[in-house]
């Protein structure tokens, strides 16, 4: 049994995490699973096969009115007028410094309405930057409470789905979502995900839940399909150097900075933060957030660990972990825009003796 | 259940020991090695280091965090298993047997009798 925490939520699949043996962790003030039966198994599931994650603890935000798309295109970075109906787009919500309060993807539902897919500990405050701002005629709603997600991911997904939906039901393309009847429940499938493998996001009401994540572990069996937590998650994200929120993406850290600028668009005439992304975009960033890897073996890098480039101390690991795909370190930090090219020369300090990296282009893992 | 054998002796901070004459072989446990998870890097110690009980000096890494062993009791280390170089993972899969980690050389052998044995150990982790 974890230890009860009366501050975390919990998701509508808790009981059935502790029933595969989960291991639970707090997360983001969630209790999640951080793994099932290893980091390194559930990893490799996805790589090679497919897996499920439990994304319930994301947030799920609606935008609802004839003005929507025009005030969304205002709080966010990405260029909302670009989605056609069923069209989803990576984006980031800034504060009027260019600094980054949440990333997330915003998908045009209807032709005035969005949904907005947010991360788990930002969903209050995202929801609180957007409410006061909103002009007459938009329909803000917070649906996190009522809805469901699970991210399944791998290269076999198709299969699952061929088989749960019939041969018939085509999933949609990348960064698209769709809606299927699956035994009287609506599921919402978006083709997307944080693996760098092929896979989907798919949400549903909160009460069918279990029954969805039995359903899926039950047909995802002829592929080879596991659960897994929250471990996995990180180690695959990392291996294709996307960020994480609070780690690698902050209010105190720009798009352009983080190299996420193809997600801005300063043809807009307006966005909160333009004008500092702009003249980051112009001036070129002062720093960069490059991904390293470690050279040979060594213990692997962690978030806050120092980095040194010749005898100066330059910065700090944003994120870092062994990859389960390399088996060497990896991680990401950032650097001064001189020490962050490719090929370039670091040390990471840990517990006083430093281990020394090269910087390389992201993403640090590439499907062979 | 985890395993907790029973000719061991075992400290709160969950490590193992194995008294072999005056010197004392010194791993993780079962429950420590499934709390921690994959086990991806071991930081051994010196041989020569001069241990305190309770000291930390040595470091097992998994995926998700570092954390640090302590000597069970005072001692100079003889031997590190230079097989957790090559495998971490043994601390995984054999926590009691080809994942020790090191030796120490006991200053008082009789310092093992302030450990808590089996019974108590089983009783601490519940």
């Amino acid at each position: 049994m974890p230890v009860s925490d009366a501050e975390s939520k919990t998701t509508p699949l808790y009981e059935e995490h502790q029933r595969a043996g989960a291991k639970i962790i707090p997360f983001g003030g969630w209790l999640m699973p951080v793994q099932y039966t290893s980091i390194s198994d559930e990893h490799q599931a996805v790589r090679q096969a497919a897996g499920v994650f439990d994304i319930s603890h994301m947030g799920q935000l609606t935008a609802t009115g004839p003005a929507a798309a025009e005030w969304l295109n205002r709080m966010l970075t990405n260029n909302i007028a670009k989605l056609e109906e069923g069209g989803g787009q990576y984006t980031f919500l800034l504060n009027e410094g260019g600094g980054i309060i949440d990333d997330l993807i915003v998908y045009r539902t209807g032709a005035q309405e969005f949904l907005l897919v947010v991360n788990a500990s930002r969903t209050e405050e995202d929801f609180d930057w957007l409410k006061e701002p909103r002009p007459d005629g938009v329909i803000l709603e917070n649906r996190s409470a009522q809805r469901a997600g699970l991210a399944i991911q791998g290269p076999k997904v198709s299969d699952l789905f061929a088989q749960m939906l019939g041969a018939d039901a085509t999933l949609p393309v990348r960064n698209q979502l769709k809606d299927f009847d699956y035994g009287g429940v609506k599921l919402t499938i978006a083709r997307t995900g944080y693996t760098g493998e092929d896979g989907v996001e798919v949400f549903f009401p909160a009460e069918h839940a279990a029954a969805i994540w039995s359903a899926v572990l039950e047909n995802g069996k002829a592929v080879g399909l596991k659960p897994c937590g929250l471990g996995a998650r990180d180690t695959l994200r990392l291996e294709m150097c996307y960020p994480l929120n609070g780690s690698d993406l902050t209010p105190e850290t720009n798009p352009i900075e983080a190299g996420l600028g193809f997600f801005v668009d300063l043809t807009k005439e307006d966005f909160i933060g333009r004008d500092v992304l702009k003249q980051a975009k112009e001036n070129g960033a002062a720093r960069k957030l490059a991904a390293f890897k470690m050279k040979g073996k060594g213990p692997p890098p962690r978030p806050h660990y120092p980095v040194w480039v010749k005898g100066e101390r330059v910065g700090e690991v944003a994120s870092g972990t062994l990859s389960p795909s390399l088996n060497v370190g990896i991680g990401m930090a950032y650097l001064p825009s001189a020490s962050a090219k490719v090929g370039g020369e670091i040390e990471i300090e840990i517990r006083g003796q430093k281990f020394p990296a090269v910087i390389e282009k992201k993403p640090l893992y590439k499907k062979s | 259940m985890s395993n907790v054998p029973d000719d061991l002796f075992y400290t709160e901070s969950h490590e193992w020991v194995r008294v072999e004459g005056d010197l004392a072989r010194v791993g993780i446990t079962d429950h420590a090695q499934a709390e921690l998870t994959d086990v991806v890097y071991v930081e051994l110690p010196k041989v020569g280091t001069q241990a305190e009980a309770r000291g930390q000096i040595a470091v097992v890494e998994s995926v998700k965090a570092a954390s640090d062993i302590y000597a069970p009791i005072k001692g100079e280390v003889v031997e590190a298993n230079e097989k957790l170089a090559s495998n971490p993972a043994l601390v995984n899969t054999d926590p009691f047997g080809d994942g020790w980690i090191f030796v120490l050389k006991m200053a008082t052998p009789d310092d093992v009798k302030q450990l808590k044995d089996a019974a108590a150990y089983r009783q601490a982790i519940g």
